[in-house]
């Protein structure tokens, strides 16, 4: 099952850049949450703050307190603790090139040190299908490299081998923007599915994604959220100025 | 809106003259360009087979069995063999890499991994790429002065050390360039799974990197293998057999060298036929990590 987020105070900092400004928000658990704006204006980066990845890149600093429950996630645990329990999609699908298909998806088992067959196939075999991926790979599942696949199905793959770890929350970086409008719909099926089963955080620069998957979503702007809302009232009746002008397209 | 219409550019006539000159020009080009790529190639492949085919012209005639199962026989005595040299050769070019490799490996890791912008890895890297500027024979005098002294006599793992402190550079840098090409978004598709840093740089950028590693550390190898230098101080050579690591031992590079500078006609053919040996020995070993290395990839695999 999904959990809530609750982001009070979040700054952060690429080097002297101050990319996020005291953002506060709550995201409701099994819900999906879009998160729309311009490039370069802070989404990305508050995503990869909700599973400590932002603190990869050695010049990156981030204060505040994100809550995932009540388990205050820069305080109470290990970042590595953090990203087992929050799923995370990248813009690009990145499967690991000299891992069979059955690998890719295991992987987040296997490298960290599960080994019983059983249970691995299981979870691959239920992960491929939550994934929509299944009937398209299950005679190659050993056979064929993660890469040989098409970019869309590599993408479902990477959804896949996220959920095969058993998140509580599923951050998705623009998950589509890679792809072809076929593979594109076939993501947002999905997202609509598995919204049920885990709390959904996606970046999109599409605004009709946004409004057909996200049952809320944030405007962001020069590191500042703008407005968070359901989408609906987003999307028809912004109370802010800025947040009117972006999805008319006067600006972005 | 209003659509603006497009400018078009008038409709090219491809029977005008210039234009035919044109295709000409190009394709005269094209073909020249191919012509030299090909001169080139077979400028770089003419030396080996020139070595390769005059080894074989000198030193086939002189190749038997008793070349590979018998010692060197006493001056004045016809016959004899190389069998202790090229024993001696595997366990020296063993003992090296099994130092050289992992030693070089986990070197390359740090500084591509973990060490990025350090002291410690500028440090590094530094002292990798003056140690690989070291003459061989230099490397051979300052293992004879840390180990050999030390030990009060020749052996073979004296020849191992300086043999595999030549490998370590080699490695250590083919590693960190290998490393540097396996996308940073695929280290984060580990660590965003949950696997911590040390697991994601063996199990994903090592083993993604992997390819090129192998060829660098066969580059070591290969390159060492045929070293006579940092032996003669080390490893001494031998006319017996030898098995034990503190003893001096036999190697071709020096067994080939003793028979070469000799005066006897027997012993310079035997030394072509030691040179034919070892360069198919290293051009055998080489291909078979290769084929070992090249079993399960998989289909598509990038």
């Amino acid at each position: 099952m999904g959990v809530g987020i609750q982001v009070e105070n979040l700054n952060a900092w690429y080097g002297s850049t101050h990319t996020l400004q005291d953002i506060n928000l709550h995201i409701p658990a099994n819900h999906a949450t879009a998160l729309i704006g311009p490039s370069g204006c802070g989404k990305s980066t508050f995503v990869r703050c909700l599973n400590r990845m932002h603190e990869t890149n050695p010049i990156a600093r981030a204060t505040g307190v994100i809550k995932m429950g009540d388990l205050d996630i820069y305080k109470d645990a290990s970042p590595v603790e953090i990203r087992r329990r929050v799923g995370m999609v990248f813009q690009r699908p990145n499967p690991f090139p000299t891992m069979s298909i059955y690998d890719n998806v295991a992987s987040g088992l296997k490298l960290n040190g599960f080994r019983n067959r059983r249970i691995l196939d299981e979870t691959v075999e239920r992960s491929l299908k939550q994934a929509a991926l299944w009937e398209e790979v299950k005679d190659d599942l050993k056979k064929k490299s993660g890469a040989s696949l098409s970019g869309g199905q590599q993408q479902r793959m990477c959804i896949a081998r996220a959920l095969a770890v058993d998140p509580e929350v599923l951050l998705m970086d623009e998950p589509a923007s890679a792809l072809d409008p076929v593979s594109t719909s076939k993501i947002e099926d999905l997202i609509f599915q598995l919204k049920s089963q885990y709390t959904i955080v996606i970046v999109t620069h599409n605004m009709q994604q946004a409004a057909r998957v996200a049952e809320n979503t944030g405007f962001f702007l020069n590191g500042k959220m703008v407005e968070f809302d359901s989408t609906h009232k987003i999307f028809t009746n912004p109370s802010d100025k800025r947040t009117e002008d972006y999805i008319t397209g006067r600006f972005g | 809106m209003s659509y603006q219409p497009i400018h078009q550019p008038p409709p090219m006539d491809f029977r005008s003259k210039s234009m035919r000159l044109n295709t000409l020009r190009r394709s005269v080009m094209n073909h020249l360009i191919t012509a030299l790529s090909i001169l080139a190639t077979l400028l770089v492949i003419a030396p080996l087979v020139a070595i390769l085919a005059y080894l074989i012209y000198k030193g086939a005639s002189s190749l038997n069995l008793a070349f590979f199962t018998h010692i060197p026989a006493p001056v004045g005595e016809p016959g004899g063999g190389m069998a202790n040299s090229i024993v001696g050769s595997g366990i020296i070019l063993g003992l090296s890499s099994l130092m050289g490799v992992p030693i070089g490996i986990a070197a390359g890791v740090y500084l591509a991994e973990f060490g990025r912008g350090t002291l410690l890895a500028n440090a590094v890297r530094f002292t990798a790429d003056v140690l690989n500027g070291v003459p061989s024979i230099v490397m051979g005098i300052a293992i004879y002065s840390l180990v050999v002294m030390q030990q009060k006599h020749f052996s073979a793992l004296a020849g191992g050390v300086a043999l595999a402190i030549m490998m370590v550079p080699t490695i250590t840098r083919t590693t960190e360039e290998m490393l540097a090409t396996v996308p940073h978004a695929i280290r984060e598709a580990a660590l965003g799974l949950g696997v911590p840093k040390w697991r994601t740089a063996i199990s994903v950028s090592l083993r993604t990197a992997s390819p090129g590693i192998i060829t660098g550390c066969m580059l070591a190898f290969a390159r060492v293998a045929g070293e006579t230098a940092p032996l003669l101080f080390t490893a001494f050579g031998n006319q017996f057999w030898s098995f034990k690591l503190n003893e001096p031992i036999a190697a071709l590079p020096l067994q080939i060298f003793v028979y070469a500078i000799s005066p006897y006609d027997e012993w310079h053919r035997l030394a072509w036929a030691g040179a034919l040996v070892l360069i198919v020995l290293i051009m055998v070993s080489v291909t078979l990590v290769r084929i070992v290395a090249n079993r399960g990839v998989l289909k598509g695999a990038s």
